[in-house]
This record gives C-alpha cells, structure tokens and sequence, in this order.
C-alpha cells in the first residue's frame, strides 16, 4: 500500500464501502478514515470525511435524498457494494456520478453541522473543481482545506491561474491520489505530524495548531 | 438535416476518428453540466459544450447524442478522444465562442 499509514475512502455520493474497508484497515494497520465525495449542483466535488460512520451515514443520508436518476452499467461501470471478504453483497442503482441538487455552500454547511472535514476537491484540475467551475472561491465558506491533484504534485499538467499559485486562494493546501483504480493509490499524498489519525488532529494540523502540521 | 452538412456549413474541425457523420440531427442542446444535460438533452441531440474531460462520452453515450460541438477551439483530452472513438461519438471543434455556434446553428436547423 505504498507505505500509507492512512486511507481514506470517497466514493461518488455514496459510503457503502467504508465499513468494510475500515474492517479491514484494523487488520492490516491501516488507519482508514469514512467519507464522501459530494457533488454539488454547479458540479463542485467536495470531499468530506468524518471520525465516525454515524455522521458519515447521515451525510449519505443527505445527499442521497437530493441526488436523482439511475445508473446505467453498459456506460458507467458497476456500483458494487463489497464486504471485507471481497464478495459483492449488492449494488448501488443510483446515478453516483451525477450532481446532487444541493448548493455547494449546503454541502459545506452539512458537513460543519456534522463536525466533518471539508476539503475541496483537485482544485487545479479543469474539470468538477471549485475554481473550474465557479472562477473563485465564494467568500466565507468554511473550507477546511484545498485539495491540489497529483498533476500539481507531479507538475504533469498546469492550468495557468487554477494550479499556478494556490496558496493565493488563503486555505491549507492538502494533496491526494484521487485512485480510482488500486493502482493509483498513494500516486500522490500527504504528511500529517498528529497525534492520531482523527478529524480533529486534521484539523488541528491544517491550522498548524499545537504543534501539528501539514508537508505536501 | 445531417451532421456532415452541418460540420462542412460551419466550418467544425471533426477531432474523432469516427464513422457516422449521416446521421440526422434532431435538435440541439446546450449546456457545460453534465447534470443538466443528462435531464435534458434528447436522442440526436447535437451537444454545445465548453467541456473537455472525457465524461462528456459517457453523457453522450447515455443520452444517445449525434455528436459533440467543443467551443471557442478548446483542446478535446487525450482520453476524451480515444473513449469518442470507441463509443462512435463525434467530437468537433469550433473557434467560435458558444452564443455564435448556437446561433447559426439554430438557425440552420430551422429555429428562427
């Protein structure tokens, strides 16, 4: 697993996935965090990750009750629901790759309420990024952090404006493999100095606080 | 009136290796969401977009579109192109910003 000592696990709109993966992390020592990645009406992706499944489900909850239409297999692929012993236990019918229809400043405001972290998804790339898709970051929303991908990280690609100078943005700046394939995990990753893999101590880190820090 | 017609009458650069310009279009759609296009977009639908990324495909696919129209020049991804060839999808290009594209081509498809 490239050496990760933390995972976390954000599919499409949905957590189906989590529990059994986190079943798995405490056997293999791999601290596995639960979360989401959200999509909002103006097709921002958001990622939002939580300590605990309870919060996590109802996130789900949330989005599933704003998100429509069905998939279809022959063009997206399979949603299917797996369970630690690798045996699919059932599958997901729900458009996951579309757009709920709730705000982007909702999806925010959500995942705060649930004491989630907030992270904006691969803002440097040109599509589903906040900065793709708005032009700017909206004025007093309660980020917690900016994702960059692992083209920023790889310099492969560079969206003049969006990747060039991120740090401009005023938001801690955290960067992930975004795998959609196993192959691609740890692609790209980042060093937390904390006491513990928890939301808090995320947090805490990406303020600098205590002590705690953010290398990327 | 057929897609070949109307990439030769605007002057669209065809990106996709691709076998189906006869095909009748029925109408057109614009938008840069794919949630947006996928509620509403129809079969034979010609899709005006900004969009690059490659899950422009898939909505085409799914929607069964006649074709992708790619505005003001931009660039059509790597990936974008080479999934526009397996699923038999055009991806065509114009210089021109999306009010003028859609403007003559509305007008072509008899829209005013």
């Amino acid at each position: 697993m490239n050496n990760l000592d933390i995972v976390g696990i954000c599919d499409h709109n949905s957590a189906e996935n989590v529990m059994a993966t986190q079943k798995i992390g405490q056997r293999e020592k791999i601290a596995v965090i639960g979360g989401i990645e959200a999509a909002s009406q103006e097709e921002v992706h958001v990622l939002a990750l939580f300590d605990n499944v309870k919060e996590l489900f109802e996130c789900q909850e949330i989005i599933y009750e704003k998100l429509s239409g069905f998939n279809d297999e022959k063009v997206f692929g399979k949603q299917l629901i797996i369970n630690e012993n690798n045996e699919v236990t059932g599958s997901n019918d729900r458009l996951l790759i579309g757009a709920t229809s709730l705000s982007l400043q909702k999806i925010v405001q959500t995942i705060c309420s649930l004491g989630g972290l907030t992270i904006a998804s691969h803002i440097d790339r040109g599509s589903f990024s906040i900065i793709a898709q708005l032009g700017f970051i909206p004025e007093g929303l309660l980020l917690d952090a900016l994702e960059l991908s692992l083209n920023y990280k790889h310099r492969t690609t560079c969206f003049a404006g969006r990747g060039a100078n991120p740090e401009l943005y005023g938001f801690p700046l955290v960067t992930f493999s975004d795998a959609h394939f196993l192959k691609d995990i740890g692609k790209s990753f980042t060093i937390f100095l904390m006491e513990e893999a928890s939301i808090g101590e995320i947090k805490k880190a990406l303020s600098g606080e205590d002590g705690r820090k953010v290398i990327i | 009136m057929k897609l070949h017609q109307i990439v030769k009458e605007l002057g669209l650069e065809v990106k996709s290796k691709v076998s189906n310009l006869d095909k009748e279009v029925s109408g057109g759609y614009a938008s840069d969401l794919l949630s947006d296009v996928i509620a509403n977009a129809k079969k034979d639908n010609i899709w005006i977009t900004l969009q690059i990324h490659q899950n422009i495909v898939g909505v085409g696919t799914l929607k069964e579109l006649i074709g992708i129209i790619i505005v003001n020049g931009r660039e059509p991804e790597k990936e974008t192109l080479k999934k526009a060839e397996e699923e038999n999808i055009p991806i065509m290009v114009t210089e021109l910003p999306a009010f003028e594209i859609i403007g003559k081509l509305y007008r072509m498809l008899g829209g005013c």
